[in-house]
């Protein structure tokens, strides 16, 4: 906010503004600046000196990096990874979100399907991948099926919860207003469940990224997962980073998308917290 | 009720008794259909090869016999122990870790791009490096299971103090409160609800953990029955072991839960992050 | 124009469903005129907002029966609006979005729709903030939205459950007035659910008092006050006074 004439005077008059000492909490920015260089200046310096096989350093994972992606082999594997991926979490998200839109607002599929989606959703999905990879091989479909598995219960629990939490009273606007059950459905129970169906999006995208790599370094064929088995039995340390960095990159990235979603699919509330 | 009550519904004539619904019984739906499931995977199961798909009583029986032999409560103790050991470490660092934090913007602007890259950073991709560093022994099992428990604790623990009023704050500076008691008689309880919704989430993540690594060690641990039973085409000792995690997994959400409830009995239950 | 008989309605414990749990109306009967404004009063627990519900069409009365311009009501219908108390806007949409959505429900293309939508703003005093999420505005003009919104559907009948309960004192007198200077520009009927004595007075052609325990009514108040109520002070109006007095001495007995 601008100051006034009678401000500006006042503050001239107190010789407040060059009172004002340095203080450590006005310059956050550069504390965390000099943090992460600090963090990296470290590794690299006491990184040389341990020995290659339990420790690299950051400039041998750029050049590893380079040398990686000039063979083509990272990118290969990546984007197998990413395929797998993309067909598991699409697939996972439909049936979660239909799922979750049936059990919430139908008691009776409520009734019939809760059992099964409690018992599975408190099982760790993890230690479903010896039986999944016994049952469809190493192939894709193996780890498809992963993907879906991880990726299901956080959207199917929080579209649940969400079409449970629409109050009453917006579901009676819809019927004073002459909405019969599928305009209900469409205007009033799944607009207002959207926060909580996107919450639950957000927690799946993570999930499923989690249950691809497990399931890749379980069977270490293939995908970024075998990629990380292989670099690390052939002690490459450098080379070991380079997936780990893509996958956090895209961890973040893909948060942050569903994040930007959730804005600007549900402008009107702040994001909900996930299950 | 009013006797008075009593006398306008017979005038009216009303019916004392709602008609039967299928809904006022809704565990009579879940067994139904839980009944239904179970008889088609024994029908079915019974036909298929068994090296492939098992059926409900082959899998109950490979659990009495898995029980009898000693096998799942001495592999059930140690999964048991090491999460005990890396789920407490993870507690402890990560409240006193997110207390300071929170507390301090200096301290928060220095940790905070690291705990980030490594919170984004998917915890199982660095397990074959752990593996390199700590061997398959016990250390580094509780260190994964640490790993993967430690983040939500530490940001709910850090999200909840910087959300402490200031207004809360002021009352215990208005009674002239010490640095000490203002964080132990305000902030902390203050924050206990957020701690408890980072634990509560914590737990799950702990148990995946304990999972993977004792997949991927292969050693000792539940986790590593799945693995033997899976070379060995034991669908069935499998099951038992899934269904195991499975009820380890509701009886420690459960227990977090009812922990929650208890220390936070002021507050509605606070959604976590993650 | 609206006409309730012998209307009774008994609530049953949610968790035993043979218990009787409260007779929220017993034989309740009363008639409405065409344009008229009646307000229906009395103490929390006294089936009033239970009355407003079953004539909304919203839930079924167990005994008796509504009649409006002779046709029983069973559901919700197009001759009816209701203004809820607690605004019952759709957070989703902006304002001009909850005006439209009586509209929309019935199928009128969005042009249309938007027209009428925009006129009934307008109305309500709310021009310019069309494109306002309801967490954006005051609680005040939420419910004008939600007024604007049931009057676009142009109804016989005007059904409002407490819709000032939740504004502020000051805001709530200034809603009065426009309520009733909107009132006087339609030929709607108003039904008005509320507690406060000044307002029924202020507002109404007719108070209906209800009492608990059962539900029921216990006396009409004719309003004989002078119209435009919100020229000069009524409020100060020795009659006003008078009908007040009347009005806490019925509901006190």
């Amino acid at each position: 906010m601008a100051l006034n004439a009678l401000e500006e005077t006042a503050l001239r008059d107190l010789d407040l503004a060059r009172a004002r000492t340095f203080r450590l909490t006005d310059h956050l920015g550069l504390i965390r600046g000099s943090s992460v260089v600090a963090v990296i200046l470290l590794w690299e310096f006491f990184g040389r000196d341990v020995n290659p096989l339990f420790l690299s350093y950051p400039s041998a994972i750029a050049r590893a990096t380079v040398q990686l992606l000039a063979a083509g082999e990272f990118q290969r594997q990546a984007l197998g990874s990413l395929q797998v991926y993309a067909v598991g979490l699409s697939a996972a998200l439909a049936l979660g979100i239909f799922l979750g839109l049936l059990m919430g607002r139908y008691r009776l599929a409520e009734y019939l399907l809760d059992p099964y989606v409690y018992a599975l959703d408190a099982t760790p999905r993890v230690a479903l991948i010896p039986l999944l990879l016994l049952w469809f091989g190493l192939g894709a479909s193996a780890r498809i099926a992963v993907v879906f598995l991880s990726g299901i219960f956080p959207v199917l629990m929080n579209t649940f919860s969400g079409v449970r939490t629409v109050s009453a009273d917006l579901v009676e606007v819809g019927r004073v207003y002459g909405a019969r059950e599928g305009k209900i459905f469409t205007k009033i129970i799944i607009p207002a469940s959207l926060p909580f169906i996107m919450a639950g999006i957000r927690l799946a995208v993570g999930r499923a990224l989690i249950g691809i790599i497990t399931a890749e370094m379980f069977a270490a064929v293939t995908g970024l997962g075998a990629l990380l088995i292989r670099y690390s039995s052939a002690l490459a340390t450098d080379k070991f980073f380079v997936p780990v960095i893509f996958l956090s990159l895209l961890g973040v990235i893909l948060s942050r998308a569903v994040e930007a979603l959730e804005r600007k699919m549900a402008p009107w509330k702040k994001t909900e917290r996930a299950l | 009720m009013a006797s008075t009550d009593e006398q306008i519904i017979a005038e009216l004539g009303l019916r004392r008794e709602r008609p039967w619904s299928i809904y006022d019984y809704p565990n009579l739906i879940r067994a139904a259909s839980v009944l239904c499931f179970l008889s088609a995977w024994e029908i079915y199961g019974r036909r298929t090869d068994p090296l492939l798909l098992t059926y409900p009583t082959a899998v109950l029986s490979a659990a009495l016999q898995l029980i009898g032999t000693g096998e799942l409560p001495r592999q059930l103790m140690a999964s048991l122990a090491t999460l005990g050991v890396g789920f407490v470490l993870s507690v402890v660092l990560g409240v006193g870790l997110g207390l300071i934090m929170g507390r301090s913007r200096i301290a928060e602007a220095a940790f905070d791009p690291h705990m980030n890259a490594l919170y984004a950073t998917p915890q199982v991709a660095l397990i074959p490096l752990l593996m390199m560093w700590l061997g398959l022994g016990f250390t580094i099992k509780a260190v994964i299971i640490f790993s993967f428990a430690f983040f939500p604790i530490l940001i709910n623990t850090a999200s909840g103090v910087r959300n402490v009023g200031a207004a809360m704050v002021e009352v215990g500076r208005a009674y002239m409160a010490s640095h000490r008691q203002i964080l132990l008689k305000i902030i902390f309880p203050a924050a206990l609800p957020f701690i408890m919704a980072g634990v509560r989430i914590a737990i799950g993540r702990a148990v995946v953990g304990m999972v993977v690594a004792e997949l991927f060690t292969a050693i000792t641990g539940l986790g590593a029955m799945l693995t033997l039973y899976g070379n060995l085409f034991e669908t069935a000792k499998m099951f038992v072991v899934i269904i195991v995690f499975g009820l380890l997994g509701v009886a420690l959400i459960r227990a977090t839960q009812a922990l929650e409830n208890r220390m936070a009995r002021w507050k509605e239950t606070e959604r976590a992050t993650r | 124009m609206l006409e309730v008989r012998h209307l009774s309605k008994v609530f049953f414990e949610q968790n035993d469903p043979r218990k009787p749990g409260l007779v929220a109306l017993y034989d309740v009967s009363f008639s409405v005129r065409k344009n008229e404004f009646v307000c229906l009063l009395g103490p929390s627990g006294c089936g009033k907002t239970t009355l407003i519900r079953i004539i909304a069409g919203l839930i079924a009365a167990d005994k008796g029966e509504i009649l409006v311009n002779g046709a029983p009501v069973r559901e919700p219908g197009r001759d009816r609006c209701m203004v809820f108390q607690q605004f019952g806007l759709l957070p989703w949409r902006t304002a001009l979005g909850n005006v439209e959505f009586g509209l929309e429900i019935e199928g009128v293309p969005r042009e249309a729709r938007q027209k009428v939508a925009r006129r009934y703003l307008d109305l309500v005093g709310l021009n310019g903030f069309e494109n306002y999420y309801p967490h954006q505005i005051s609680g005040g003009m939420q419910q004008r939205v939600g007024i604007a919104r049931a009057l676009s559907k142009e109804p016989d009948i005007l059904l409002m459950d407490e819709p000032f309960g939740a504004v502020d004192a000051q805001t709530r007198e200034q809603l009065q007035e426009e309520l009733l200077k909107i009132w006087a520009k339609t030929d709607t009927t108003v039904i008005f659910v509320t507690h406060s004595i000044d307002e029924s007075v202020y507002l109404s052609d007719r108070v209906v008092v209800m009492q608990s325990r059962p539900g029921r009514i216990k006396e009409e108040v004719k309003v004989d006050l002078p119209r435009p109520r919100w020229e000069g002070d009524v409020k100060a109006d020795p009659r006003f006074a008078q009908l007040r007095a009347e009005i806490r001495e019925s509901l006190r007995t």
